[in-house]
């Protein structure tokens, strides 16, 4: 098997690359491309993003062919994908970091800044808080309600279909950090970050 | 609920680890990758290097330490020292790094903040600020403490908070290295004043002073170096005490 990480420009992604290779060992491969044909012929694409909204469908976009070859992958032929940060929240409809951007559309919905409360919660989220698991996840399997994830995010994604959140988190409302919809999975925290029970849910994705 | 992290610090020069945990079973204490390893094996939030290296010549060693690093440890590592530019921090995070802090180089250079933070997303800039008492109020100093800036290190962090900097990471100068506690009305200060993070340094000589500095100077995270250095204490035990006093730690 064979796993690629899409390598876009989207920020720093070195963390995502060494705890993939260190979960894969010899059983599978990974691969850090944003070659189309090897994208198209891979069995599993997980998408990375950090930075904005708007700054990572910018750059997906400046990749030729690649927004299409991703929707190819995930509708089409209806392959694992894992979104990871802003790599989920592209999963919607339209962003509104720096300015109303459009993204992926293939969960339905809208990403928007998390309200803080007049300042009560201090932006970005940065750190550990506790997931709880609302529905049966493939790559939260063997993960317990209220483990902790790592988190670095100041927006949110909001889904229109609530059917498709498996977590959510609470800082200032319940937040949702993980969706899974068909072959479509997604967190919002940082399982590359999240020591052991962040590699289980990379292990997790890997075995599906 | 969010947690309040601790992070203990290591410092490194020459890619070796100055001051470290001091463990009998260690093959070799000074080696940042094993110690590092250790820490986040017990529970450390994250991790920082403080790079200490004098010597230009010997600066690319960091870059290898990070790389051994990140590719043993899986929880957050901010390395700091030494960073002055854009490709300075591009090639830490190339190598591992999660995050990076600015400390000389975001005071004497405005656009090293604001450009990184466009660049790689505000959450891998960390403004280092090292503050010093100075009647009654703080200023800010660079080159490790060694040159006066003028600069007020309240509008400072704001200012920093402006430019992009994703987490303020504060250093009393008159605390650190004297175990008797951060300087929890700076502290308290800063973090009122800005709306992204603080983590408190300097100064920890004991559990209280964790507490302290959560409780009172409203930090979102605590870093500690000689607490946790020849074993005084362990990052579990401090969890533990932390929860003890009602403090939301991961346990």
């Amino acid at each position: 098997m064979n796993v690629i990480i899409v390598d876009y420009n989207s920020g720093n992604i070195s963390s995502v690359i060494n705890s993939f290779k260190e979960v894969a060992e010899d059983k599978v491969k990974i691969e850090v491309t944003s070659d189309l044909n090897k994208i198209k012929l891979s069995d599993k694409v997980v998408l990375p993003g950090q930075g904005s909204f708007k700054s990572c469908v910018d750059s997906l976009n400046k990749i030729s062919g690649l927004t299409e070859t991703l929707n190819k992958f995930v509708i089409t032929d209806k392959k694992p994908l894992l979104g990871i940060c802003v790599g989920l929240q592209m999963f919607a409809d339209i962003g509104y970091e720096e300015r109303e951007t459009k993204g992926l559309g293939w969960i339905s919905g809208k990403v928007s800044k998390i309200n803080n409360q007049n300042n009560k919660y201090k932006l970005p989220h940065i750190g550990w808080n506790q997931i709880n698991i609302v529905k049966d996840s493939k790559i939260l399997k063997g993960i317990e309600n209220n483990s902790h994830m790592y988190f670095v995010h100041s927006y949110e994604f909001i889904p229109n279909d609530k059917s498709v959140i498996s977590a959510t988190t609470d800082y200032s409302s319940n937040i949702v950090c993980s969706v899974e919809k068909e072959n479509i999975f997604g967190t919002q925290f940082h399982p590359e970050k999240s020591d052991k029970l962040g590699l289980k849910i990379i292990d997790n994705f890997m075995n599906l | 609920m969010l947690k309040n992290r601790i992070i203990p610090c290591l410092d490194v020069k020459n890619g070796r680890v100055v001051k470290g945990i001091n463990f009998v079973d260690l093959k070799d204490a000074g080696d940042p990758v094993e110690q590092a390893k250790i820490y986040s094996d017990g529970g450390a939030d994250e991790i920082c290097f403080l790079d200490i290296t004098a010597s230009n010549e010997n600066r690319d060693i960091i870059y290898d330490v990070v790389k051994k690093t990140s590719k043993k440890c899986f929880v957050p590592l901010t390395v700091g020292g030494g960073v002055r530019s854009v490709d300075d921090i591009n090639k830490l995070l190339i190598c591992g790094a999660d995050k990076v802090s600015i400390n000389t180089a975001a005071v004497e250079n405005s656009k090293v903040v604001i450009d990184s933070s466009k660049k790689f997303g505000s959450q891998c800039i960390v403004v280092a600020i090292d503050a010093k008492k100075n009647g009654d109020k703080w200023e800010v100093f660079t080159h490790g403490g060694r040159k006066n800036s003028g600069i007020d290190a309240l509008g400072y962090a704001k200012q920093m908070e402006e430019n992009g900097a994703g987490e303020l990471l504060v250093t009393s100068m008159d605390r650190d290295g004297t175990q008797v506690g951060y300087d929890i009305d700076l502290m308290s200060k800063i973090s009122s004043q800005v709306n992204i993070p603080v983590i408190a340094s300097g100064g920890v000589g004991n559990l209280d002073h964790l507490v302290d500095g959560i409780k009172l100077g409203k930090a979102s995270a605590v870093l500690a170096a000689s607490i946790f250095h020849y074993g005084k204490h362990s990052v579990k035990e401090a969890k533990d005490y932390l929860d003890l006093k009602g403090i939301p730690v991961r346990i």
